[in-house]
């Protein structure tokens, strides 16, 4: 039921905002879960949640607390199995016979809930070790940085205002420098499809600005997938929003149409 | 000009291999060409105890390598040094040849004693020396493999992998002390007489070991000092620090985890293959898993994660264990477990922690 009613909002969004292949939804999906459950001890973080994330999107996703949105995502990077489901990435990649590092190989980053950074080490090599590489133990072992990987390097630096910081040791950095610090691994990675934790929390207004815009750039070369309780940040980059509540999806289409929808009011924005 | 030089050649890297090859040159003199009536003479007792501390310092880099930098407490390392030990031992019985108490030539003393009728097939192959060299390395290798295989693929981490560590070189202790193992049991390996034909109790055996020792401990700071150096070595403190982000990166945490705790296994392994012709026995005791904690507790007291640290630790509580053993021997677990709590409240990154706040 709910799988159907995601397909109709799908179709009625494609419709005002024309996207290409957004018509046949399964094929220009670069996300297709469907049907997913993940019991703890019982207790459904996800209870058939199916959620389709189109080529090129920005998603916003938005819950309150213990809606099951890092769950989700857990599962998506192969972190939690789920009981029940599937996981398609890109058409043919089932995630859920994938390792973590594999399906980051595929094509999937992620950004943390709680900024994860590589606190002992420079932010250059934090940003060094996220690059688009063969990860294998030999191709490590014996890797040297070509002029070429230490520019595009050098150009995040800039973008996520972490130049001067580059020698820095991570663990160093204020709050919401980690954060911008693990949004640009996250760029480093170039990964199709970004999922993006809770990115602004801790951030100034000025700093939350920029993220929005950042993320907003990403947006249509890749697909991101934000995660944010900061209703002000997701409406000035949303152009779709999902609302999750017990692990199911509760409401899917426009900020406006989700804001004024009667069972989001009163879950969630009425509280 | 200066900055480029050291930040290419940092100040503890030369000061460690500086120091390793002032000792290659000046030891071989101080002993062999200075007469014995002279002050400046080194008595062949202290060059093969300087041997052993060399040894140790080679044991705690290796322990280092893998709780320092990627944050695995082993509490196991002892195991791979007595493997270590015991393939040069091995070798080493095969010289006695029929020079032992028993006079046979086809068997090592302990053997006779228990009435064996021939050689057990583990120990074919040991009189070569480079094929028991080639066991020094490969069997701490092999085990540290499989061991890390199964314990890092099924994610056991922290506390539990201390302790399946402990539990590891625990049953390789209850398994040597048994006679019909075939390695000595509870007296383990000894009455060695030469290695390479050299007697060894000869003082140019001792200095030459002495020799290979140092030259070994500087080979094996270089060598952890490039792969820690290297991407890899970023990417084993990256696990260390935060292992899921580094899954999520795309690195297979396991096979980082696993070769490195190979590499470590094998330096120990060398370790413990020059430690025995120079203490002149290997037995089950060196299995004990209070051996393994103390190996720990030298790379705390030194500092983690530097590896200079390490070999600091190793020389300051061995040469302090061996003074207090010669006048209050009940009393060193007390002075070591002291010095490891206060080590670990005041001097959070050890002596060389404290070293390096005096040079800011
Ligand atoms: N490993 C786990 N074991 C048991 N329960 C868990 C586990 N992980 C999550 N949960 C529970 O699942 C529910 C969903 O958690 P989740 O972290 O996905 O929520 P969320 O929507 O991200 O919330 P928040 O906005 O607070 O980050 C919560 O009730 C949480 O307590
Ligand atoms: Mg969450």
């Amino acid at each position: 039921m709910s799988a159907l009613l995601a397909l109709d909002l799908d179709e009625a969004t494609a419709a005002d905002e024309p996207q290409p292949g957004a018509k046949d939804v399964l094929h220009g999906s670069i996300l297709y879960l469907e049907g997913i459950t993940v019991s703890f001890d019982g207790f459904r973080a996800l209870d058939d949640l199916s959620l389709y994330i189109e080529r090129g999107e920005l998603r916003c996703i938005i819950g309150p607390n213990g809606a099951g949105k890092s769950t989700m995502m857990d599962v998506i990077t192969g972190k939690t199995r789920p009981d029940l489901g599937s996981a398609i990435f890109d058409r043919n990649t089932d995630l859920l016979n994938l390792s973590e590092p594999e399906i980051a190989a595929a094509g999937i980053g992620r950004k943390f809930q709680k900024p994860t950074v590589f606190e002992q080490l420079p932010v250059f090599v934090n940003l060094e070790l996220a690059m688009r590489a063969n990860k294998g133990v030999w191709a490590t072992l014996f890797a040297r940085l070509s002029g070429e990987q230490r520019d595009r390097i050098d150009a995040v630096l800039h973008t996520i205002g972490l130049i001067e910081n580059r020698d820095l040791h991570a663990g160093a950095l204020s709050h919401g420098q980690k954060q911008w610090l693990e949004i640009g691994m996250l760029l480093m990675q170039e990964p199709r499809l970004m999922l993006v934790d809770e990115p602004v929390a801790g951030m100034t207004h000025q700093e939350t600005e920029r993220t929005a815009e950042l993320l907003v750039s990403l947006a249509g070369e890749r697909s991101v997938v934000v995660v944010e309780h900061d209703m002000e940040f997701v409406r000035s980059i949303a152009r779709r929003v999902t609302v999750l509540h017990e692990g199911r999806v509760l409401a899917e289409g426009s900020m406006d149409t989700v804001q004024n929808d009667p069972k989001v009011i009163e879950v969630y924005l009425g509280a | 000009m200066l900055a480029a030089l050291r930040e290419r050649y940092p100040l503890a890297d030369v000061i460690v291999l500086g120091a390793l090859a002032a000792l290659v040159i000046a030891v071989p003199i101080l002993n062999l060409v200075v007469p014995t009536d002279s002050p400046l003479h080194i008595s062949t007792f202290t060059v093969t105890l300087l041997g052993k501390y060399l040894c140790y310092a080679t044991l705690a880099l290796s322990v280092d390598l893998v709780w320092g930098y990627c944050g695995i407490l082993t509490l196991g390392h002892g195991a791979f040094f007595a493997l270590g030990g015991y393939a040069m031992g091995m070798y080493l019985m095969r010289q006695i040849g029929d020079r032992g108490v028993y006079g046979n030539p086809l068997l090592p003393d302990f053997m006779v004693f228990l009435n064996w009728p021939e050689l057990p097939w583990y120990w074919w192959g040991f009189s070569s020396f480079p094929f028991a060299m080639a066991m020094v390395v490969a069997v701490p290798g092999l085990l540290a493999l499989v061991f890390g295989w199964f314990a890092f693929r099924s994610r056991v981490t922290g506390v539990y992998l201390s302790i399946i560590t402990q539990a590891l070189t625990y049953a390789l202790l209850l398994a040597f002390f048994r006679n019909e193992m075939g390695f000595g049991g509870n007296n383990g390996l000894t009455d060695f007489k030469d290695i390479l034909g050299f007697n060894l109790q000869a003082d140019g055996t001792r200095v030459a070991l002495f020799v290979v020792t140092a030259i070994v401990l500087a080979l094996s700071y270089v060598g952890c000092r490039a792969i820690c150096a290297s991407r890899y070595g970023r990417v084993v403190v990256a696990i260390r620090d935060a292992e899921d982000r580094a899954r999520f990166l795309g690195y297979r945490v396991e096979n980082f985890k696993l070769w490195i705790f190979v590499a470590s296994a094998i330096v120990a392994g060398i370790a413990g293959a020059l430690y025995v012709p120079q203490v002149g026995i290997i037995n089950p005791s060196e299995f004990a898993p209070l051996s393994s904690i103390e190996l720990v507790i030298w790379v705390a007291i030194g500092g983690r994660s530097s590896l200079y640290g390490a070999i600091a630790g190793a020389l300051l509580v061995n040469y302090a264990k061996t003074q207090f053993t010669s006048f209050m021997p009940e009393a060193w677990l007390f002075v070591l477990g002291a010095m490891f709590v206060l080590g670990t409240l005041f001097l959070p990154n050890g002596i060389v922690g404290l070293g390096r706040r005096w040079a800011k």
